[in-house]
């Protein structure tokens, strides 16, 4: 069974999201489930044309209480 | 963006320290070869150890230093390097006239280059300025 990481970024500016999630990609296992907490607007779509252009997997992506949650899994 | 990204940073204020340093390690972090190339007032804020805090030129770079959570550009060009791989170079021109040895830099800061070299390399790819 694979872990579910979550890494809080909430109240940090971009690019401050985005790098704390590709600081814990690179640490994690393939398959791992990442969340990561954001308050930064910008999060919602630049983490998805991230994940896209290096191939990982985007799994869910949705705005609680002014917080985004986005799960991703690490593909490779 | 597959086409080669390459950097030149002159300026030493906090706008465009922070700019270059935000597009650096986005497209590192995406997949493109990065190369920045630090000359004039840019450079001395990359000596080991040194913390000067680069002067806001506008009211953005006020609002910056107010403002907790921005990440600090030395912070990101040091992830654009070490996560991204992407090259930091300091002008060997500028480490001359500062009378600074390149062992004096920080340690994620590449071999001093010409400038002539760095736009030999350049004509490969996009060429932005700070």
């Amino acid at each position: 069974m694979s872990e579910t990481k979550v890494i809080d970024a909430r109240d940090t500016f971009c690019p401050g999201p985005l790098m704390e999630l590709i600081t814990y990609m690179k640490q994690a296992n393939v398959g791992d489930t990442l969340e990561l907490l954001s308050t930064d607007k910008g999060t919602a779509s630049d983490v998805p044309e991230w994940i896209n252009k290096v191939g990982h997997e985007m799994i869910s992506s949705e705005k609680v209480d002014e917080v985004w949650h986005i799960k991703v899994r690490k593909a490779k | 963006m597959a086409q080669d990204l390459f950097i030149i940073c002159v300026s030493g204020t906090r706008e465009k320290l922070q700019m270059a340093a935000m597009v650096a390690s986005v497209a590192a972090a995406g997949g493109t070869r990065v190369s920045v190339f630090f000359s004039m007032n840019a450079l001395a804020y990359f000596v080991k150890g040194d913390a000067t805090e680069a002067p806001a030129e506008g009211h953005f770079g006020e609002l910056m230093e107010k403002t907790k959570g921005v990440p600090p550009f030395r912070q990101l060009f040091k992830l654009a390097a070490e996560l991204g791989d992407a090259r930091l170079l300091p002008c060997s021109m500028a480490l001359d006239l500062l009378q600074i040895e390149d062992s004096a830099l920080e340690p994620e800061l590449g071999p001093p280059t010409g400038l002539t070299l760095f736009l030999s390399d350049a004509e490969s790819g996009q060429l932005l300025s700070f």
